[in-house]
């Protein structure tokens, strides 16, 4: 298989999971902010923040407000992590490898491309938006489970499962990190700085309900903790559990099995192995505790970089400015 | 009511599927008879058919438009146009004919030049040609060939003669809509495959990877054979990458291939360098090495001309096979079939004047309103003049361009296109076609049964062009 073809693969399967993670933030934010009692600005602030993208929104808007902020997620040209944005990049590398992956699978992304070009302007206002964000989802969804059912497993799809399971990792991890942000500052301010105690605000178990939604794991975590949905539980959930396939921990081992199935590997899955002992090994408990839950995610995502580094350094074409 | 051919008219123009009104010709009886036994609302339920078919096939082909890259559903008219087996076996032997001259006129002017010596070809004409690459002086491709893949364009002229109108060389493309086009007639009129015995156009591809595979420097049973594209945003790029498909050969671009110390080529593959045998390259002379042409291309493989002159790969077709297809070139093809082959053409050329030669300038500057001049090195309908369809202005324009670079033109009377008939919105009509066969050349020869046929959809155009509203026909060769 051509490093080339591959390379577009693998970028295939991460602007699609993109695509599906970027609306599930959005609709989150849109849910958290309907349960909080306090100034929306804080909100999208902090999700700029979680993204990395404060400085290059900042270059173009002026106030991180609802409008502005949803816009530069869903429709923004110059921000290149837009839903628009990613579906052209989708778009643009299935095109090149339309003999490889299922017929079906372009033309869901021809439609999804098409679905963009008529209802984004219904998406940004905050009516439509749900069912925008919804349809998004979906069709991403639809897109995978065709990719699913119906390749072989063959190098190319091992590149787009690890592209896929590399960005969910990295995408649930800033999720968690969203609610984080949201959580705790408030819990602050409501205790006046302190939060007592084993005391549970009555807010965060609304707030951390909202993230689960968002990741659809609301369900399979109930089946797991049937009590009252608690920060430190949710967040072990969303990191360490194996068999949930958004959890951070599950994301990064299928990672690691995609690329050990590929030849020239052990640059790739010891980076791999390394992200996956990192998350597995954590205590989350004590890292809760010491608040320093922040800078372990920030941590996660240094090591998602290096496995993606090792995945181009190995595999991919050579580039000028690239090793 | 249904489709009378009594009510059809061709005005004179040879139609390929009637001699006169109401009377078939014989490849075109089977055809004829099925048309006039559907309803106009029949045939427009099979177009509206085809043309869903066109769409779930992906047959593309792409535009540049408005600054962007548009890919359109490939225009197909549903009616085939027919031609006769015996007639067309005269057209065969004379497309290969022609390609053996051009390949022998190839290898001559890049190694012994006694064409010049022999006064048949002033060597000013070759040797200051665009497509002369001086990098490809002394090289000796295996077998002589130079162009292993020729489309020529064949237009029927009044009385039924096939003429050449033009050699290409270089990377003609639409081969992937010839065979595409057969697919939809299948789907559209099923029923007429078992009426009729038409010669089967399928086998292409697999010739192709045989003529390409036969120039494979090394003997392999299966020779790395790669097709080599400028990228999805060329407007052949879906042809590219069907070829490549249907041959099982890898798709590559530039930045795929690197020429290595031992001066091989090689494809970076994720389990490491593999040895390229054979490239169908789909990209420009031009653009094939920045090391020996366009300094900035990034489209080409740096190296890639030692490798090739050095013999450690094949080019298909190769580097400097441009340099015949000149439609300055063009008017000396009936005497270079002479010199080499001792043979007379047998299919003519149309007659062309050199505006490089003053009095078939002067003839040309006096005449502009009943002429056709063309450049001598573009192709898809680019910059050429239609006089008696051109304004007087666009006339002086354009002679003022002929006397400031004469070389770069030449002109022709405005021959006949024949006509075919044609799913218009008005009903069936004559509509004037041209046809594009496909020759190759490696270890022996092979000419698709019948070829492209396009079509100009605009009633009495002549512009046959896709990128310019051009329709296309699948075309039977009935035996």
């Amino acid at each position: 298989m051509l490093s080339r073809v591959a390379e577009r693969i693998y970028w295939l399967g991460r602007y699609l999971e993109r695509i599906e993670n970027t609306a599930r933030m959005i609709g989150v934010y849109g849910n958290v902010l309907l349960d909080l009692p306090r100034p929306a600005k804080l909100v999208w602030e902090s999700l700029l923040a979680t993204t990395g993208s404060s400085e290059l929104f900042a270059e173009r808007y002026s106030r991180a407000d609802e409008r502005n902020v949803v816009k530069f997620y869903l429709a923004d040209k110059t921000n290149p992590a837009s839903i628009l944005m990613s579906v052209t990049q989708a778009r643009e590398n299935a095109r090149t490898v339309r003999e490889i992956v299922p017929s079906n699978t372009w033309e869901g992304i021809n439609d999804l491309h098409l679905y963009l070009q008529e209802h984004l302007d219904a998406g940004l206002a905050r009516r439509g938006r749900d069912e925008f964000l919804n349809h998004v989802i979906n069709a991403c969804q639809f897109i995978i489970g065709g990719l699913d059912s119906t390749m072989s497993r063959d190098a190319a799809y091992q590149f787009l499962s690890a592209g896929r399971y590399l960005e969910r990792a990295d995408m649930t991890s800033r999720i968690v990190d969203v609610g984080l942000a949201n959580v705790f500052p408030w819990v602050s301010w409501m205790h006046g700085g302190e939060v007592p105690d084993g005391s549970q605000s009555p807010y965060e178990s609304v707030l951390w309900m909202s993230v689960l939604r968002s990741l659809s794991a609301l369900q399979m975590y109930r089946r797991l903790v049937p009590e009252r949905v608690r920060a430190d539980e949710v967040v072990t959930f969303l990191l360490q559990d194996r068999y949930f396939p958004r959890a951070v921990a599950h994301c990064i081992h299928a990672v690691q099995e995609s690329l050990d199935a590929l030849p020239n590997d052990e640059l790739a899955v010891a980076a791999a192995l390394s992200a996956v002992r990192h998350v597995r090994d954590a205590d989350i408990d004590a890292i809760l505790a010491r608040e320093r839950l922040h800078e372990f995610i920030d941590g996660l995502q240094v090591d998602f970089g290096a496995v993606h580094d090792a995945i181009e350094q190995t595999w991919f074409l050579p580039r000028p400015g690239r090793e | 009511m249904k489709f009378s051919w009594k009510n059809y008219d061709p005005k004179g123009f040879y139609d390929e599927l009637i001699s006169s009104p109401g009377y078939p010709r014989t490849a075109g009886r089977t055809v004829a008879r099925h048309i006039r036994s559907l309803t106009p609302e029949e045939i427009r339920e099979r177009q509206m058919a085809a043309e869903i078919a066109v769409k779930t096939m992906g047959i593309t082909f792409t535009v540049y438009s408005q600054g962007t890259n548009i890919d359109r559903a490939w225009p197909y008219d549903i009616i085939p146009r027919t031609i006769s087996g015996k007639d067309w076996d005269r057209v065969e032997a004379g497309l290969i004919q022609r390609l053996t001259a051009l390949n022998h006129f190839i290898d001559d002017i890049y190694n012994d030049q006694k064409i010049f010596r022999d006064g048949i070809v002033p060597p000013e004409m070759i040797l200051e040609s665009s497509n002369y690459r001086e990098a490809c002086a002394g090289m000796k491709p295996k077998f002589g060939a130079w162009a292993h893949i020729c489309g020529s364009d064949l237009i029927r002229d009044r009385d039924g003669t096939f003429y050449v109108l033009e050699d290409n060389l270089r990377v003609p493309s639409g081969v992937s809509y010839m065979l595409e086009n057969r697919k939809v007639t299948k789907r559209v009129f099923p029923e007429l495959f078992e009426e009729e015995n038409m010669r089967p156009i399928g086998e292409y591809t697999t010739h192709l990877f045989d003529t390409l595979a036969s120039l494979s420097p090394r003997k392999l049973d299966y020779p790395e054979v790669v097709v080599l594209t400028p990228g999805i945003y060329n407007s052949a790029y879906f042809e590219h990458s069907y070829l490549a498909q249907q041959m099982g050969a890898e798709l590559v671009e530039g930045s795929d291939l690197f020429v290595a110390d031992d001066d091989c080529v090689y494809m970076r593959t994720i389990s490491g360098p593999a040895r390229v045998d054979v490239i169908y390259r789909r990209i420009d002379d031009l653009f094939l090495d920045p090391e020996v042409f366009e300094p900035e291309s990034a489209l080409g493989v740096p190296g890639l001309m030692r490798a090739w002159l050095k013999g450690t790969v094949a080019l298909a077709n190769a580097p400097g096979a441009g340099v015949a297809d000149d439609k300055a070139v063009y008017t000396y093809v009936p005497d270079i079939i002479r010199y080499y082959l001792d043979e007379d053409p047998i299919i003519p050329n149309v007659e062309t004047w050199r505006c490089s030669e003053k009095a078939s300038r002067d003839h040309v500057l006096k005449n502009l309103d009943k002429l056709v001049v063309k450049p001598a090195n573009e192709s898809g309908g680019y910059g050429m003049l239609i006089g008696p369809a051109a304004t007087e202005r666009e006339r002086r324009a354009f002679a003022k361009r002929i006397r400031a670079n004469p070389r770069n033109y030449v002109a022709q009377p405005l021959i006949s296109l024949s006509t075919c008939p044609t799913v218009c919105p008005n009903g069936i009509e004559p509509r004037h076609i041209d046809l594009r066969p496909f020759v190759l050349q490696g270890a022996r020869h092979y000419v698709t049964p019948g070829g492209l046929t396009r079509v100009a959809l605009v009633k009495g155009s002549y512009v046959v062009n896709s990128s310019q509203g051009g329709g296309s026909k699948d075309t039977w060769i009935v035996d």
